[in-house]
């Protein structure tokens, strides 16, 4: 459980925060409404996520498990509220645009969960890594969410990306659908992230069913022809 | 010679799913003629497309769920959800508006939780509300009215109007009025009187707004008809449109500017028939048990009557319809009906008070 290679696939895929655990919903079905502020909230998560993993795991063993839960609310407010000056600072735009869910991520689940269920109960590489991976993980879906929403919404991808970028990221802005595309306003509105997002959690779930039954296909392969199969030892 | 002792009913009336369904469908007959009568051939497109959509997206969903098709497309269930969104849309709606509004119906509100039966929303109300919320505007371009004489607006011709359909919608202007309730929704100054003698929409009209008082009017005869061949019982259309009849009485306030308008206006306007003869006695999504059925139609009433006064939007049949059904399983449980032989309540430590 404690490989780089088993963490990054839990948090990406097998375990994703947002499809899997289900976790930080509020901020994901809220501000999913394009790409740019889904990337905000989702980098800001990242952030804390990786602060709060490292020092939750730096005094794991000093601290005792009746004060175990109050103690990780406070790394992670501290963190947030980090994070929510740093975008006071360098991303004044989206900070007002995202408004209360920055602070709003001391209450996502995701990273509590990850603190407590990970972080107190493994050394420090392992809990950064898990921590990359998880927020990654939210990350994506984050973005896959928000981009959906904004095209068919608005029928663009990337606007607003001098945003968080930039003044060089002024001209991102893509309209796929024409000029003329008058949008699907369903999606920009809230129906519209649940909608999303049930439709991205079925996906995935095709995806692994798939995947399960080509392994159990490709699992019981028996020798064809006149081969004598020994039913002890193995075939290579 | 075989000793069969069954129990009574002897005698089982043939009311299957099809056939109910496919006389709910035909009890609409009377509208879809009134409203193509008004409005012209819209009504008539719209129906045609929304039963194309309907069918072969129902085919889709039910290939992709892997059932047989032809048995579930035999119950005619998706022409009924097919004709009740063709007659919610403004005629002349474009094309892809209809097409979205069925998938959502079909393949969101109906398949993807499991079919005919298990779906907690009605489908044509959903598809009415993805509808409004994401284009207002094209749902909102009621044609005017055929005898609406002193009107400069005339309606399209059968090319036309396929035109207005499939291709360029900038013409649609010069069709569209307001319809009796946007009427009342926009005035702000005029007593009730005074606007029922200035505007056209209810100077011309017999009782309630031109065209829409005989299109409510046949959406009543064929509810009448659906009740007496007993597809559903009197409870929820009856304390539906009695409770909008009492909420507009008690805020008619003397027709001043600021009335809501009459008993007789609210009932036979915008969606107040269609809604409590073929809505809200779906089957499938409202309460079940008879109490339980006056309280669902009451609470509609109710709603339609609070959001067409003070909501945002002229008409509120299918928000209303939404919101009950989302309370129709909590209506269902506080009334469930006493079972033949028992007491009424449960007794509590029966055994216990000899």
């Amino acid at each position: 459980m404690s490989s780089t290679r088993e963490l990054t696939v839990n948090g990406l895929w097998k375990n994703n925060p947002a499809l899997v655990q289900l976790l930080g919903l509020c901020p994901l079905l809220a501000v999913t409404s394009n790409v740019v502020n889904a990337l905000g909230l989702g980098f800001a998560t990242i952030l804390v996520l990786l602060g709060s993993n490292i020092a939750v795991s730096l005094i794991r063993n000093a601290v005792s498990d009746a004060v175990k839960l109050p103690t990780f609310v406070m790394i992670i407010a501290t963190f947030t509220t980090c994070t929510e000056l740093l975008m006071h600072a360098f991303t004044y735009e989206l900070y007002k645009i995202l408004g209360i869910f920055i602070p709003l991520i001391v209450t996502n689940c995701a990273i509590l969960g990850r603190a407590d269920a990970f972080a107190c109960k493994n050394k420090l590489l392992p809990s950064a890594v898990d921590a990359i991976a998880m927020g990654i993980g939210f990350l994506l879906v984050l973005v896959s969410v928000g981009s959906i929403r904004e095209l068919l919404g608005s029928g663009t991808l990337f606007s607003d990306m001098h945003l968080l970028f930039g003044s060089a990221a002024q001209d991102w802005q893509i309209n796929l659908l024409g000029e003329e595309y008058k949008g699907f306003l369903i999606a920009i509105l809230p129906p519209g992230a649940f909608i999303v997002t049930g439709f991205l959690i079925a996906g995935k779930n095709i995806i692994d069913k798939q995947i399960s039954q080509y392994q159990a296909a490709n699992k019981a392969k028996t020798p064809k022809g006149s081969l004598r199969v020994r039913t002890t030892g193995k075939i290579t | 010679m075989p000793l069969l002792n069954l129990s009574s009913p002897h005698a089982h009336s043939s009311n299957s799913t099809a056939s109910v369904m496919l006389s709910v469908a035909l009890a609409t007959l009377p509208a879809a003629l009134v409203l193509s009568y008004f409005f012209g051939w819209g009504t008539l497109i719209n129906v045609v497309l929304s039963i194309s959509f309907c069918l072969s997206l129902e085919c889709f969903a039910l290939y992709l769920r892997k059932r047989p098709i032809l048995f579930y497309l035999k119950d005619n269930s998706a022409l009924v959800t097919a004709v009740l969104i063709a007659l919610s849309v403004p005629p002349y709606a474009p094309w892809w508006l209809l097409a979205i509004g069925c998938l959502f119906a079909i393949v969101i509100a109906k398949h993807l939780y499991g079919g005919l039966g298990y779906n907690p929303f009605n489908p044509a109300m959903v598809a009415y509300v993805v509808l409004i919320i994401s284009f207002p505007l094209p749902m909102s371009q009621w044609p005017v009215a055929q005898s609406l004489q002193d009107a400069n607006a005339q309606l399209p011709n059968f090319l036309d109007s396929l035109s207005l359909v499939f291709a360029s919608r900038e013409n649609i202007d010069a069709y569209t009025a307001a319809t009796p309730l946007d009427v009342f929704k926009q005035n702000s100054s005029a007593m009730v009187e005074e606007l029922y003698k200035n505007s056209a929409t209810f100077s011309q009209a017999k009782f309630a707004g031109v065209a829409w008082e005989w299109v409510n009017l046949a959406f009543l005869a064929g509810g009448l008809f659906l009740l007496y061949k007993k597809v559903f019982t009197w409870h929820a259309p009856l304390s539906m449109l009695a409770a909008l009849a009492l909420m507009s009485a008690l805020f008619y306030d003397g027709g001043s500017s600021s009335s809501g308008g009459s008993p007789l206006f609210h009932c036979f306007s915008g969606a107040s028939m269609f809604g409590a003869f073929f809505i809200i006695t779906d089957p499938v999504s409202s309460a079940t048990s008879r109490r339980g059925k006056i309280i669902f139609g009451a609470s509609i009433g109710l709603l339609v009557f609070v959001i067409r006064l003070w909501g945002n939007y002229p008409d509120a049949l299918a928000f209303s319809v939404l919101l009950l059904n989302f309370a129709a399983p909590f209506i269902d449980y506080y009334t469930q009906p006493r079972a033949y032989g028992h007491s009424k309540k449960p007794p509590i430590n029966s055994e216990n008070t000899k």
